[in-house]
């Protein structure tokens, strides 16, 4: 198929894809539903970003992440510091994710499970950063989804509540998914399903699901954190 | 699955892995850097919205493995991406338009 030197007309190359009897996207009917089900899932995450700028954009001054999202240091405040340890630590989990695909495609049982471990762990760290960050503005800064303190950094600036539990939370429930999808994905590797099956695929199919929310930490850090 | 993908998904791909993985991390701390620098607007935006492409598009393209896949699966997904511009061009205008509305009445803020 992709020996020819010469390109085959448009025509020639469709049937042969779709003509029947042949895998036109060459990947496992389990790999393209999970494939199907991030692209409908980018479009959730799209909408609740773009519907966020939106709504940003009409308030005209937005309250300042930089200071609401603050830590203090031995005395100074560092601007983002709990966002930015979040972040590294979602990516060092999807890190481990490839490094448990990997493992998976050496169909390296021990190994697949022991990395696997590490991506829950990690995913697990994150949720208790978040639950830490979201017990902080509503116990103590009193922000509500309908109703934010008058006082600055807030200024009462309602939309800031709402688009900030929306966000985080959507993406906080996909972290949280992931974690228990990816603890039944170990137990199954640890009692040897996928050696059984012959085939390890499940394991990176699991990775694409987390890999997407990492992905989508990119964006609501970007443009919600940082911007 | 092209020949070439065959190969290289039978491969020790760790290598690959750990460069991208060292490159999201250089990335997400140019974006924390881009914060801290206080630039103007126009500019932040633009490298804000160059460098989070560019971590999607090596978690995409390297962890997810879409660069090894088949066109046809690569452009299946890709494509109705650009929906995504025309959704933000179709909701920004009207946030937009409610901000000039609102305008006069924010004097006392």
């Amino acid at each position: 198929m992709h020996s020819e030197t010469q390109a085959a007309p448009l025509e020639e190359v469709l049937k042969s894809d779709w003509g029947g009897g042949k895998s036109p996207f060459g990947v496992s009917w389990g790999k393209l539903m999970m494939w199907l089900f991030i692209l409908s899932d980018a479009f959730t995450f799209g909408g609740l970003l773009a519907g966020y700028g939106a709504l940003r954009v009409t308030v005209g001054k937005w309250p300042d992440t930089n200071e609401i999202f603050a830590i203090s240091l031995g005395g100074t405040k560092v601007p983002l510091l709990l966002i930015a340890i979040m972040t590294f630590i979602l990516v060092s989990s999807s890190g481990w994710m490839a490094l448990a695909v990997n493992a998976a495609y050496q169909r390296d049982r021990r190994n697949t499970v022991k990395y696997l471990l590490l991506v829950i762990l990690f995913g697990l760290t994150f949720l208790s950063c978040q639950a830490y960050e979201w017990s902080k503005l509503i116990f103590h800064e009193g922000v509500r989804p309908w109703r934010v303190p008058s006082h600055p950094p807030f200024n009462g600036i309602v939309q800031f509540g709402a688009c900030f539990f929306t966000l985080t939370g959507f993406h906080g429930l996909h972290v949280l998914s992931g974690v228990i999808y990816l603890s039944v994905i170990a137990a199954r590797v640890a009692k040897g399903v996928y050696d059984r099956r012959g085939s390890y695929e499940a394991v990176e199919i699991a990775g694409l699901y987390w890999h997407f929310v990492d992905l989508v930490w990119v964006f609501i850090f970007t443009f919600f954190y940082l911007f | 699955m092209s020949v070439v993908a065959q190969a290289e998904h039978k491969h020790d791909l760790r290598r690959t892995y750990l460069t991208v993985w060292f490159w999201l991390f250089v990335l997400s701390f140019g974006l924390y850097f881009v914060d801290l620098m206080h630039l103007p607007t126009a500019l932040a935006t633009i490298l804000y919205t160059a460098i989070a492409l560019m971590k999607a598009g090596l978690i995409a393209a390297y962890f997810m493995h879409l660069r090894f896949e088949r066109l046809n699966l690569v452009y299946s997904i890709l494509f109705p991406l650009i929906l995504l511009i025309a959704l933000v061009a179709a909701v920004l205008p009207d946030g937009l338009s409610v901000l000039l509305h609102r305008q006069p009445f924010f004097e006392g803020r």
